[in-house]
């Protein structure tokens, strides 16, 4: 571009007159390469930063066409310093040389091609001339051939006119005939059967008889073709009457009448009542199936038949209905509907009495696929017969019947569990042969739970094939959230922990009146059971649920904590009742051993009474019983020492603080003020206290009972001397081996001392017995 | 709040035996019998001074023998009946006798003695006539409740009795009995008299079952079978519900029946953590009940949804005319709350014996084995919700 501004620059001075068009040329040619710059993607961003381009108005821009030499020399001049001057000049000269030197070249390139054109062109005069003869050559052939041809069409004119006239006629008669001949050919076509041929003549020879009716001829016609159609009418409706011979020649039979201008309204009617008959026998079949003495087929047979017989027709006769009386419009389409509707209605009916006589059955998966079949078949007839209802209902029964499994599964459950229970108790109430152990109690936990859990993820199993993915009624709203979160989430797996909860429960609250008709071993049991769930099996079994039933719903769910929560109280209270009748049973023995005894004449003791080793092997057994199930738990640092040692504070400095003065027969008060100051530093102990979950919680709790009531009958009573000293006999037995089971032994201490503290009150002649004699016996014992 | 503190009364010796005295309907007077082998055991009458909080004590001694248990004239304040032990010959038999006594300064007869401590006046009618092996240890004396006085029955080993006082009640005429007949050692452990049907009742209590008796027959008329796990320790009559029974046990629990239906208790409250020994409905507002066990605490319960008293005057409501069309079905709404008033653990050993005041409806006193006995009032913002 520099080369063409540089060129013209010097020949052409400023304000030369032919600058106009020849300017536009280089605008049009920029334009043109910012359109190519456009396109091949160089930015105007990146034009326009380029300091020379931009504006072509600039006197000074050299390549510019509005440059003017004289503007530019004196910027130059008065801006530029001498250094710059020189260098521009030179710049400018050593450009303006290389300008030439390539005007130069071009010009020499040129000049041989000018050459071979003007060759190319003289060659191409010779030729056009010899070509110019043939031309006039081909005209003169031309008009000879135009000539014979006009005469030859002159010629056969005449001939032509005649032979269409000819085909004119020949096409009318052709038609008279058919018409003349339609009477007899209608009559044999419905001699023959083919209906559909003799409709479409009348069809065809309809119209022009109708027309041309006023020729006596043609009404002659006219008149045998109706009485014809009337016959073939009749025969046609007779025919469809008869039905039997399935539904598409049904369809033909109507389709024929229908074309035959019968009316439509009639038809139809006839046609849903025939429909109807052919449904109602499929239902009386199906009926016949259920029967009063079922020898019933299984149910998935039962839906199937039901499916490929009742719907299939149902189906059937519904396309037919609405291919055929497509014309009826929204009144048609509403009859078919309530046909469909009542006719349904009678099918769901026998579907759910059969599908209720399936609900006492165990197959889940027979169902569900029975009930997949179900749905499935009746999508068709659905979308068919939007306005039925069909789908939906079916979708309602489907959604009745899970629920009512649901149900069941839950049933099913509870009645497990209970099971279970019942052989527990019958383990635990077997008779042990001598040398064969029944099995133990964990043993038997172990079952519980483990039978329990299987039988919770059988039923989640088999309750899950509801919501599979390959079966059709999945996907249904119902089943993606509410059956999965409010029905086997909430009312199946919570419903069955929250009702073992309360069997549990139950357990604690009847039989205790009764006086223990719950094997204590089962309380302890179930105790451990709702525990282990409350710690692990609960939040298990939930996630498992979660899991497997991707809960989408939103409704609120009891959260595992909650359940956790009343598991434990359910533990709880087990074990609380556990201690209560175990301590019951050792209460009784020794409220029995002391009101049953005559204390003041008994005799000198030389043993420890047979009861109180009975309580120690009692409470022996049931430490032995609650360490099967439960940990050690905490003692009281203080505890670890040897019973030995705490025989010794027990009986010397311990005795001789604590009640041998109240044998000193000095004033009254001192009794009671010993003991009430005693009580003061002493807390007071409950008696009944809830436990812990472990094993010496456990037996605190049924020593305290025990020995609680163990005070409270010595207070009863009156002693001898002796009586005394049986029972601070008694009392340090217990002592010597009550203590290891304890969580405090101060508290073993406490009440003991208070034993034989109150014994000694009830005694009008308190001698106690030499502390060396009573281990001397305690030790034989 | 001062007039709400507990106030204390110590014994010298062990105690189990309390009663107001039933007759005494000015002064607030409780009757406490000691128990003790060694020394002579003592009647203490205990009088409260309400307006000044004071006790003023009047000692009486009881040489017969420790009293198990003491029961006041409903008719005549000096008459008491008490159930002791006399140790005999090696062996323990418990009698029960009606005395006198001359307590009251105004009781118009008896000593006017200055001394604290005084004999009995008169020992009065023994009430186990024959040998002891006749009829057994007595185990309680309950006095006819609405009567003059002069009718009393006792209960002995498996034999109720029961008695006509005559002559100023120093003998006893045995008019009445009937007995238990099973297997093993029946033995009634409690009784009391129903305060309704013209006094022609009266329940007792062996081992885990509740009998009612007709008095004018002496024959059974039900039988509450195992109305406790355990044994039964105490009964009482609600005085303003005639079918009305509460009942207290080793079980921890007090159970309220009604008698006409027996198979299944009205209600039943777990509030103690070890045996219940004494249970009494307030004698005018039996929506109270006081109840007493071996834990040491003496529990104020408030059993508005089975009380005689019209639940309407336990709700808050300004508008009582418009409230008296709503209650029927505000009953039916929401029922009264059972709740626990007040657990009072003044006590340090087992409570044996509560009861309430003849004289002022709203005080009660409680008795511990370790001789302390303690007078309480019901709460005032209660008493006030009650009586407004």
């Amino acid at each position: 571009m520099a080369a063409a501004a540089v060129g013209r620059g010097p020949g052409s001075g400023p304000g030369d007159s032919p600058e106009g068009p020849e300017a536009e040329a280089p605008e049009r040619r920029r334009k043109a390469h910012g359109m190519l710059k456009l396109y091949y993607g160089l930015s105007e961003v990146e034009a326009a930063g380029r300091p020379a381009g931009p504006d072509p108005l600039d006197p000074i821009d050299l390549n510019g066409a509005h440059f003017d030499p004289e503007v530019y020399l004196d910027k130059l001049r008065r801006e530029c310093p001498l250094a710059q001057l020189m260098d521009s000049e030179t710049d400018m000269v050593r450009q303006i040389r290389a300008l030439d030197s390539d005007m130069q070249t071009l010009v020499y390139e040129n000049y041989n091609k000018f050459i071979s054109a003007t060759d190319t062109i003289r060659k191409m005069k010779n030729d056009f001339r010899k070509m110019e003869d043939e031309m006039d050559r081909l005209a003169t052939n031309m008009a000879v051939i135009t000539d014979f041809s006009a005469r030859i069409s002159a010629t056969l004119q005449d001939r032509h006119e005649r032979i269409t006239k000819l085909a004119g006629v020949h096409a009318l008669l052709r038609k008279l005939q058919f018409l003349f001949e339609l009477p007899s050919r209608l009559t044999k076509c419905v001699e023959l059967g083919a209906y559909g041929q003799a409709v479409r003549y009348q069809g065809r020879a309809r119209a022009v008889l109708q027309q041309y009716q006023h020729l006596p001829s043609f009404r002659a016609i006219q008149d045998d073709c109706q009485v014809i159609t009337a016959r073939l009418a009749q025969q046609l409706r007779q025919r469809f009457r008869e039905g039997g011979s399935g539904a598409p020649e049904q369809a033909e039979c109507v389709e024929l009448l229908l074309a035959l201008g019968e009316p439509a309204e009639e038809l139809c009617e006839e046609f849903l009542a025939h429909g109807r008959g052919r449904l109602e026998e499929e239902l009386r079949s199906l009926e016949a199936e259920l029967g009063p003495s079922p020898p019933a087929p299984d149910v998935l047979e039962f839906t199937d038949r039901g499916g490929s017989g009742f719907v299939g027709v149902l189906c059937q006769v519904a396309a037919a209905y609405q291919e055929l009386f497509a014309a009826q419009g929204p009144a048609g389409a509403e009859k078919l509907a309530a046909f469909a509707r009542e006719l349904g209605s009678r099918y769901f009916a026998l579907v759910e009495r059969r599908l209720a006589q399936e609900q006492g059955g165990s197959d889940n998966s027979l169902l569900v696929r029975a009930l997949d079949r179900f749905h499935r078949r009746l999508r068709a007839p659905g979308a068919l017969l939007a306005a039925a209802g069909l789908a939906e209902a079916a979708t309602g029964i489907v959604e009745r019947v899970a629920r009512e499994r649901l149900g069941q599964h839950l049933q099913a459950l509870q009645s497990a569990f209970l099971g279970c229970l019942t052989d527990v108790r019958q383990a635990l109430a077997a008779p042990r042969v001598a040398g064969k152990e029944g099995p133990g109690l964990a043993e038997l936990l172990a079952n519980v739970a483990s039978s329990t859990l299987s039988h919770i993820k059988a039923s989640l199993a088999s309750v899950h094939l509801f919501t599979a993915k390959e079966v059709s009624f999945s996907n249904k709203p119902y089943f993606r959230g509410e059956f999965c979160s409010q029905g086997v989430r909430e009312s199946l797996i919570v419903g069955f922990i929250r009702s073992m909860c309360q069997t549990a429960q139950n357990f604690c609250d009847s039989p205790g009146e009764k006086g223990g008709a719950t094997p204590p071993a089962l309380l302890l049991l179930l105790s451990r059971l709702c525990l282990d769930y409350e710690t692990a099996t609960i939040s298990y079994i939930l996630t498992l649920t979660d899991e497997q039933f991707l809960v989408q719903d939103q409704s609120p769910v009891t959260p595992v904590s909650t359940l956790c929560a009343e598991a434990r109280e359910t533990a709880r209270r087990l074990l609380t009742h556990y201690v209560k009748v175990q301590g019951l049973v050792i209460s009784q023995m020794l409220r029995k051993s002391v009101e049953t005894r005559d204390w003041l004449s008994t005799l000198e003791p030389r043993n420890v009474r047979a009861v109180m080793k009975r309580v120690v092997e009692d409470t022996t057994a049931i430490d032995v019983q609650v360490g099967l199930l439960y940990e050690e738990g905490v003692r009281k640092a203080q505890s670890s020492d040897s019973s030995k040692r705490t025989f010794s504070v027990y009986s010397s400095s311990r005795q001789q603080g604590r009640y041998a003065p109240s044998y000193t027969p000095s004033a009254p008060m001192d009794t009671n003020l010993l003991s009430n100051i005693q009580k003061l530093f002493s807390e007071r102990i409950d008696v009944f206290s809830p436990v812990e979950f472990n094993k010496v919680s456990v037996l605190t709790g049924i020593i305290k009972i025990s020995l609680k009531t163990l005070l409270e009958c010595v207070r009863l009573r009156t002693f001898g001397r002796f009586g005394l000293q049986q029972v601070q006999v008694d009392c340090h037995f217990l002592q010597l081996y009550l203590w290891r089971f304890v969580a405090d032994e101060e508290l073993v201490h406490l009440l003991l001392d208070e034993v034989v503290a109150s014994a000694a009150l009830r005694c009008p002649d308190p001698v106690p017995m030499e502390p060396s004699v009573v281990e001397v016996i305690c030790e034989r014992g | 709040m001062e007039d709400d503190a507990p106030v204390i009364y110590g014994l010298e010796f062990q105690a189990r035996a309390l009663t107001p005295q039933t007759a005494e309907t000015d002064a607030i007077r409780f009757l406490v019998g000691t128990q003790s082998l060694k020394y002579d055991n003592q009647i203490h009458v205990i009088d409260f001074d309400d307006e000044n909080n004071i006790i003023n004590k009047n000692v009486l001694l009881h040489q017969a023998g420790e009293i198990w248990n003491i029961s006041a004239s409903p008719a005549d304040k000096g008459v008491l009946a008490t159930c002791y032990n006399k140790t005999a010959d090696g062996k323990v038999v418990t009698c029960a006798a009606g005395v006198e006594d001359a307590s009251g300064a105004g009781a118009g007869r008896g000593h006017e003695s200055p001394e604290t401590q005084r004999a009995l006046h008169t020992p009065g009618a023994a009430l186990s006539p024959g040998p002891p092996s006749a009829h057994g240890s007595t185990a309680c004396v309950a006095w006819e409740p609405a009567g003059d006085g002069k009718r009393v029955i006792s209960l002995a080993d498996n034999h109720i009795l029961l008695w006509d006082l005559q002559e100023g009640s120093s003998q006893a005429v045995l008019a009445g009995s009937a007995s238990l007949e099973g297997k093993g050692q029946l033995k009634f452990t409690t009784g009391r008299w129903s305060p309704h049907h013209n006094c022609t009742q009266a329940a007792t209590a062996n081992d885990t079952a509740v009998r009612g008796w007709d008095t004018r027959t002496m024959s059974q008329i039900y039988c509450i079978e195992s109305a406790h796990g355990q044994l039964v320790r105490d009964l009482d009559f609600n005085p303003n519900k005639q079918y009305y029974l509460a009942s207290c046990g080793d079980d921890c629990r007090v159970k309220f029946w009604d008698t006409r239906n027996v198979t299944e208790p009205v209600k039943t409250l777990e509030e103690h953590s070890h045996w219940v020994w004494s249970v009494r409905y307030n004698h005018s507002h039996d929506q109270l009940v006081l109840t007493g066990s071996s834990d040491g605490r003496v529990v104020l319960s408030n059993m508005a949804s089975i009380s005689s008293e019209p639940f309407g005057h336990l709700v808050d409501d300004d508008d009582l005319s418009d409230q008296e069309e709503r209650r029927p079905e505000e009953k039916s709404q929401e029922p009264p709350q059972d709740s626990v008033i007040a657990t009072y653990e003044e006590h340090e050993d087992s409570v044996y014996a509560v009861d309430w005041s003849s004289a002022d409806p709203w005080l009660f006193a409680s008795l511990s084995y370790d001789g302390r006995l303690v007078i309480n009032r019901v709460p005032r913002a209660l008493k006030y919700h009650i009586l407004l």
